[in-house]
């Protein structure tokens, strides 16, 4: 028997104190119903006596504190979960909003998780060909990492991601695949232009959607990537699909959190930001993954639009404490014309290396890779060294590194927003651009190596 | 006796009815029987964390305090395992509850059916104290468990029996003064914020090997001494922290994933077994206790983590052995006491930190050291304790690198713009520094002679005369220095990217001996010195940096370390020969 309350004693929205409970317990959900009949949720934040702190989903707006009335539901949020998700899209909270019918329930999860055991994680060693170069060759993405994409306003970090969740593929498997988006605070446009994407490329028949677009309630944003994710893992761990997980903008969500935190009061920790926010965004990050015995896997790309493009703004630097990387977007190279424009050199997967090399992508992957980025390291420096002093003032080498750059730049990353080439292109690719370095500089490849395919691609060419 | 929850925020539970319950003791919260610790009382309320998620618990549920502080199981079976922060082993929560972690799973720490072969080395009739080894289970294929009395215990041994046990049968009897007998087990309990006894701490004086070329030969630790590694995310403190578990030249190791990434900790977990120890050939896991408590775990149980990693080391550094522990990362640590200050409503000091925060490091990286343990045998252990960093932005003047800066005596400063260029480790030689050098100095001069310290001082001194000369090349171009400081440059280049650089992937290169370290930087400086000579000779200096064997000293770090001596013999004599004809052939022109 659910108990109904008319007893709310303030609003200072988001929040809503409740008095005279009883039975009310931390985390559950509760529904609150206006005298005109609408139902808006929420949930509790912190139950002290007979007194619980709720935290409203919606907005509160028309609430009347006399005649409205509040029921607790006994459970925490949770997402009705089937595959027939499929295909649809949903709001925030995870109700259907394209017309469709409900969601016929294969299981009711909670949003929220549990942390996964790390006894019980496979370390992700699988290799995904994204088909973009600055990706596969330098910064690989494997099975069940997360990797963001750090990004600016005016930035077209949209591209990328469409262009990652077309082409990704692993090499010469034909397992089911899945794409979950969700859509966190930004624009009609920005979300139409990834819904158009997936629908030209027919992924919409393998797609969740779940939209909070930038005119729905900022509070409903903390549950829509948990909503995404709880979907993703119903998806990936009980019907066994790789699953890719795409969650645009993290800046809204940390931004929804510290409105949130602002009203219950807390002392905030960096710009105004709760001093939780590693916690609550780890426990959103790290449920991508793999685990043991289990076929599916979640890869998780959450994009974030990094404040005056300063990496080390407190959402931008806490996530990439607890991403396995990070793919950045440079400005720079966006005006020099560079699609994508991915800065390689800050760029970073930490799970490269047990996604590259033999039997996985090639035996030269890891070691042409630490010699493109140790030259183009080396060329900008001599870039910048010429703005300063001209050419005349650099090395005969390093005018080499220069132009090796310049290439890179050119040949290697801009590739376009439509160009899908796959890692050996992309592998054969570094090997051309090496080659405009004197051989004693390529002191990371062992010389039996660049014999076999600078050599051997010479030899080949010749004949 | 019971209390009543009147209170739930998060992590903190507040219960009244526990006038009984002390400070710090471990209850059971709600029906779940959630585990938690009281951290302060008001009258008969209790503030508690709990070290589980809270979610579904309401006031009314009951408390149930064990009257027992925050402690850990120590005997065999805590090698080759992996905990969570409050030491319940992940392998078992695995078994009763899956794949991910629910709430109110009860484990013990050690395996209660499990049994060892315990061998006795005390006698019956023997007088024994605290600390005395009773005897030895041989726990893994490379540490021998050795089984002490524990603290508070002394006596005669009554009676003690060979055979095999678990780790709550009696394996011995010691009656003390009093006529009282006490059944000894081999698991004894420690609470963990309380450190283990000693009879005397001494000052560290041996390194600790740990095959990295930056660590061991310009900024050593020793054994029993402290280091931090602070660094921006993506300039590799996990990767050194991995290297310093692998390849330390320790007998135990306990690494702390504390608040960090899951699938790091899935790494250690599936690479140690495989790793072989460069000194025996056995599993690295075999040395390796693992406490993971990542990033979406409980954040009470994080703050825990540290301290149960710590006890644990204790309690092996109390068997004789040196031990390090590895806590990655000491910055998620500190947000998980801010996290709970926060929630109690404590004036906050610096950055929402506690005010607190700094003594609580302190206090921590103090039960590091090298002590003469407990029991009459006069044995030697050591702790060394390293903890990674992780400063908002990379920026080092925040509260906690501050605070641990004060304290430890070696810092590893992690660079990102090194690490962009690839270079790793990316520890920068210009701001890092250890304080154990002149204490480290005689172990050096002993082993290899006075050059080792005197070449490591050279190699520093060009170092940094390498950071003055590049502010007027960006200034002025190279083409505007002398030879010599052309030579400078050259030289500097190549000990960064010959000796300095180091590949933890590559098998060759992952593990430097200290003797390998000593020919190599050597064999750097004596291509200094040959071409300094050859350049007062009239000698031409860009074709001294294109000789042959230069490419030869660029390799030589991957040289075979069964060989490497004669290969480095090699290189130099090529080098000299080389050096001599450039020097003819100037002469000639």
């Amino acid at each position: 028997m659910i108990k109904e309350y008319k007893t709310i004693k303030e609003i200072a929205s988001p929040l809503m104190i409740v008095d005279n409970v009883s039975g009310v317990t931390y985390d559950e959900l509760a529904e609150l119903e206006l005298p005109n009949g609408e139902v808006r949720r929420c949930k509790v934040l912190e139950v002290e006596g007979d007194k619980a702190v709720v935290q409203l989903f919606e907005s509160a707006q028309g609430i009347n504190l006399a005649q409205s009335k509040v029921r607790f539901l006994g459970h925490p949020l949770e997402l009705a979960v089937s595959e027939d998700m499929l295909g649809r899209v949903f709001n925030g909270m995870g109700a259907p909003i394209d017309g469709g019918p409900e969601i016929l329930a294969d299981a009711h999860m909670d949003i929220n998780g549990l942390p996964m055991n790390p006894a019980a994680r496979a370390y992700p060693a699988e290799f995904i060909q994204t088909g973009v170069s600055a990706i596969d060759g330098l910064n690989t993405l494997v099975r069940g990492q997360k990797l963001p994409i750090f990004s600016g306003s005016g930035l077209p970090h949209a591209a990328l991601a469409a262009q990652i969740a077309r082409q990704a593929k692993v090499l010469g498997d034909n397992e089911k695949f899945a794409v979950v988006f969700a859509a966190v605070g930004i624009t009609f446009e920005e979300s139409e232009y990834f819904i158009n994407s997936f629908r030209e490329t027919g992924a919409i028949d393998r797609t969740v959607i779940f939209s909070n677009l930038a005119n729905d309630p900022a509070v409903e944003r903390i549950s829509t990537p948990r909503m995404a994710l709880t979907a993703a893992e119903y998806l990936a761990f009980e019907k066994d699909m790789q699953v890719l997980v795409i969650i645009t903008d993290i800046t809204n969500y940390a931004e929804a959190l510290r409105e949130v935190s602002a009203a219950k009061k807390e002392v905030p920790g960096r710009r105004g930001y709760p001093g939780y926010m590693y916690t609550d965004l780890a426990t959103m990050y790290e449920r991508a993954g793999r685990r043991q015995g289990k076929n599916g896997s979640i890869t998780m790309i959450p994009i974030l639009s990094m404040p005056e493009d300063d990496k080390t703004h407190p959402i931008p630097d806490l996530t990439g404490y607890i991403t396995e990387g990070q793919i950045i977007l440079s400005r720079e190279l966006h005006r020099k014309g560079i699609v994508p424009p991915v800065d390689v050199l800050p760029s970073l997967s930490r799970l490269k290396d047990k996604g590259t090399g033999e039997g996985k992508t090639r035996e030269d992957h890891a070691p042409t890779m630490n010699q493109l980025f140790a030259a183009y390291s080396r060329g900008k420096d001599a870039k910048e060294l010429m703005t300063i002093l001209g050419e005349a003032a650099l090395s005969d080498d390093d005018k080499l590194f220069a132009k090796f750059a310049d290439e890179f730049e050119q040949r290697y990353v801009s590739q376009g927003n439509e160009t899908d080439r796959s890692i050996f292109e992309t592998l054969d690719l570094g090997w051309d651009l090496l080659r405009i370095l004197p051989r004693t500089e390529l002191k990371r490849i062992k010389p039996e190596m660049i014999a076999k395919y600078m050599d051997g691609q010479d030899a080949a060419k010749a004949e | 006796m019971s209390g009543t929850v009147t209170k739930v925020s998060g992590p903190l539970v507040v219960a009244t009815g526990m006038a009984d319950a002390n400070i710090s003791d471990v209850v059971r919260v709600g029906k779940q029987r959630l585990i938690g610790e009281i951290l302060n009382m008001t009258g008969d309320s209790a503030s508690i964390q709990v070290y589980e998620e809270t979610s579904g618990l309401g006031p009314g549920a009951e408390v149930e305090t064990t009257g027992m502080p925050m402690s850990v199981e120590l005997g065999p079976g805590m090698l080759d395992n992996i905990y969570d922060g409050i030491q319940r082993p992940l392998p078992e929560i695995k078994s009763l509850a899956g794949d991910t972690i629910t709430r109110g799973v009860d484990v013990p720490a050690l395996n209660r059916e499990k049994k060892w072969e315990f061998t006795p080395v005390a006698k019956e009739g023997d007088k024994v104290v605290a600390g005395d080894v009773l005897g030895t289970v041989q726990e893994t294929s490379t540490i021998l468990h050795k089984i002490m009395v524990p603290n508070g215990v002394s006596g005669t041994v009554k009676s003690i029996t060979a055979g095999t046990f678990t780790v709550v049968e009696t394996v011995a009897v010691v009656e003390d003064e009093a006529g009282a007998s006490h059944e000894l087990t081999m698991m004894q309990k420690w609470p963990v914020r309380v450190a283990r006894p000693y009879v005397q701490k001494y000052n560290p004086s041996r390194p600790m090997n740990s095959g990295q070329r930056i660590i061991d030969t310009m900024f050593p630790i020793a054994k029993g001494g402290t280091a931090a590694i602070p660094g921006p995310f993506g300039s590799g403190k996990t990767v050194v922290q991995h290297q310093l578990a692998k390849w330390s030249d320790v007998d135990i190791v306990v690494y702390i994933g504390c608040g960090e990434r899951g699938n790091e900790m899935t790494d250690v977990l599936m690479e140690f077994p495989e790793l072989k120890d460069p000194r025996n050939g056995e599993p690295l896991m075999k040395r390796t206790v693992l406490i993971a408590n990542t990033s979406d775990m409980p954040v009470a149980a994080r703050e825990a983590s540290i301290y149960t990693g710590i006890t644990i080391a204790e309690y092996f550094r109390d068997m004789g052995y040196d031990v390090a522990i590895l806590a990655d990362s000491t910055s998620r640590w500190a947000e998980a006491l801010r996290e709970m200050s926060g929630r109690l409503e404590e004036m906050p000091g610096e950055e929402g930190y506690p005010a607190y925060l700094a003594s609580r490091i302190a206090q921590f990286y103090e039960r590091a050291g090298v002590v003469q343990c407990l029991g009459s045998d006069d044995r030697q252990g050591s702790v060394t304790a390293i903890g990674a960093v992780s400063p908002p932005g990379g920026d080092i003047s925040e509260p906690v690198s501050q605070a641990t800066m004060r304290i430890v005596k070696v810092f590893w400063s992690l660079d990102s713009s090194l690490a962009y260029a690839r270079h790793f480790p990316a520890i920068n030689w210009l701001t890092s520094y250890s304080l154990y050098l002149d204490t480290l100095r005689p172990w050096y001069t002993t082993e290899f002679g006075q050059e080792y310290m005197e070449n490591r001082e050279k190699a520093m001194h060009i170092l940094q005369e390498e950071s003055e000369l590049n502010e007027i090349v960006r200034l002025v171009g190279i083409d505007a220095l002398s030879p010599s400081d052309r030579l400078t440059m050259e030289t500097a280049k190549s000990l960064r990217e010959d000796f300095l650089q180091q590949n933890a992937f590559s098998d060759d290169d992952a593990y430097s001996s200290y003797g390998k370290q000593f020919k190599l930087l050597d064999l750097i400086l004596r291509y200094d010195t040959y071409c300094r000579d050859a350049l007062d000779r009239g000698a031409d200096m860009k074709a001294m940096f294109a000789i042959d064997a230069r490419e030869e000293v660029g390799r030589a770090k991957v040289a075979d370390p069964e060989k490497y001596a004669e290969i480095y013999n090699e290189i130099d004599i090529k080098m000299k020969e080389q050096i001599e004809k450039v020097v003819e052939e100037s002469a000639e022109e």
